[in-house]
């Protein structure tokens, strides 16, 4: 296999003009404003763009919108997983010259979208679960956390999902952009309603209306660009599962293949990373990430997370944004934490700017904990 | 079990799956099963996930199993649900091997009645004339 670390780099970033409850924007035109953001961030122009990468739609569909002609196009679609793989297929792409300037954008009216919907009835995974209620997230991810409360201990689980709970608030404090910025105590959390046992409201990501875009490119274009280039030195995915009853272990997901991957080929370690972004659609997505990645073994998340280690200022920097449970979350949020990375890379974050961050981490989870993507990102 | 009230989505049966609905509405569990590599497996598919062999056979299961893990709904995901809540969503672990996406009926819908282990067997629920869903109940 070719190694393609640091084949191509991240050279703009952007969400949509507003976030969070925006009834007076579709799902594309999400799309279309973070394109532009993220192009202008790159000092670079809608002309210049000869790769789409996309999930949610196909991309024709988009590129029409959009007024794009690619000469690369992918459509990869894992969920919330879908864009963070999509880096590595612009690396790909770039260092096979498919393309030069490669456009990965989202969108999505999660909150405000007139018309659902559905997920295809005759998909095994929604003939099987949908008429016993297994509908939506929640309550698919619920079951997995009772499985690891049962092998690790139901206290232990408890205490490091509201850990999460409660430093993802804090660092969304930090962030003007933010949904939810009001402070949150462990007694709230622990006193928000049942959604579905064992998760409380406060284990749940927000459902929000955003957009983001991400534009990768060459190493001679990035180094010619305004802003420092932000090198994709690893990246790797994996789906193992559709559906939450067919995955193999609910409490190991894709992330222990795409991240000891991933950091291979950085030729970097845990130890080196100095910000960690992890797709939180659940406060125990966070959890099993942590220990599937290899920050630590099997049931060791609890005292990984322990006494906020992951707040601001707690020495593990994670999820800075505010996160999906805290900042903002769509739908398939998986773009939004490498927006943050890029950011965090370029100390552009202002009071909830990270210190010294030099190499990120971050997890795309897609589906049912189906499908993971991780990259690995640098500055000189 | 009564189940007059059930408004909920309906299987949408495809070719590889109605024997095992037809089976369901006559209270029986069947799966399919590997001539190969000697494996049950869910759900019914006309090759074997584990090893790939297309030589595969239909078994009835036993009913019996073990609770692998579940959750207790209070938010209900669609309208449909509403008059449902709280429910318990379950996967078990059944005698012949394969985990089955499941509800847990016949017991409190509280996290104390409940234990991830416990034995448990099939039922089955009559929600229209031409869908019956298996369920498990204490054992």
């Amino acid at each position: 296999m070719t190694n393609t670390s640091k084949a191509a780099a991240i050279v703009g970033v952007a969400e949509s003009d507003e976030i969070g409850l925006v009834p007076h924007k579709s799902a594309l035109a999400h799309h279309a404003e973070a394109a532009h953001n993220a192009l202008e961030d790159a000092g670079l122009t809608r002309n210049d763009v000869d790769g789409l990468l996309t999930a949610g739609y196909v991309n024709y569909d988009l590129a029409d919108y959009l007024g794009i002609a690619p000469r690369y196009t992918d459509t990869t679609t894992v969920g919330g997983a879908s864009f963070v793989i999509h880096v590595g297929h612009a690396v790909n792409a770039i260092a096979n010259g498919l393309c030069e300037v490669a456009l990965i954008t989202h969108g999505q009216a999660g909150r405000s979208s007139r018309i659902p919907i559905p997920r295809d009835p005759n998909l095994p995974s929604a003939m099987y679960e949908m008429p016993y209620g297994m509908i939506g997230m929640p309550i698919n991810y619920s079951m997995a956390a009772t499985r690891y409360m049962h092998q690790y201990g139901e206290d232990r689980a408890r205490q490091a999902m509201a850990e999460i709970a409660v430093s993802t608030r804090k660092w969304a404090q930090l962030n003007p952009k933010a949904m939810m910025r009001d402070p949150m105590t462990f007694d709230d959390y622990h006193n928000s309603r049942w959604i579905a046992w064992p998760f409380h409201l406060l284990d749940c990501c927000l459902v929000t209306d955003a957009g983001a875009a991400i534009v990768v490119t060459t190493p001679e274009r990035a180094r010619s660009l305004p802003k420092p280039p932000v090198w994709v030195l690893g990246h790797a995915e994996h789906h193992d599962h559709a559906g939450i009853t067919t995955m193999p272990d609910l409490t190991s997901t894709p992330a222990r293949v795409t991240g000891p991957a991933a950091l291979g080929m950085a030729g970097v370690t845990h130890g080196d990373i100095d910000l960690t972004m992890i797709y939180d659609s659940f406060t125990y997505t966070v959890l099993v990430t942590l220990e599937s990645l290899g920050y630590c073994g099997p049931g060791e998340g609890p005292d990984f997370v322990a006494g906020q280690r992951t707040a601001p200022g707690g020495g593990f920097p994670l999820n800075t944004s505010g996160g999906g449970l805290s900042y903002t979350h769509p739908g398939m949020y998986g773009i939004f934490p490498v927006v943050e990375a890029v950011r965090q890379l370029r100390a552009e974050c202002g009071d909830r700017q990270a210190p010294d961050v030099s190499l990120a981490l971050v997890n795309g989870t897609g589906g049912a904990l189906s499908a993971t993507g991780t990259i690995v990102l640098g500055v000189e | 079990m009564t189940t007059e009230a059930y408004r909920g989505p309906l299987p949408v049966k495809q070719p590889e799956s109605d024997f095992y609905w037809e089976r369901a509405q006559a209270h029986e569990l069947w799966l399919r099963r590997c001539n190969a590599c000697e494996r049950a497996y869910f759900y019914p598919r006309d090759f074997c996930p584990n090893c790939g062999s297309r030589d595969v056979s239909w078994i009835q299961a036993s009913g019996r199993g073990t609770l692998h893990t579940f959750a207790i709904v209070h938010r209900a995901p669609v309208p449909a649900f509403r008059d449902h809540v709280p429910f318990v969503v379950a996967m078990v672990d059944l005698e012949e091997g394969p985990r089955i996406p499941t509800n847990l009926t016949g017991v409190e819908p509280a996290p104390e009645h409940i234990q991830v282990g416990m034995a448990v067997e099939v039922a089955f629920a009559d929600v229209t004339d031409e869908i019956t869903l298996p369920v498990f109940r204490p054992a």
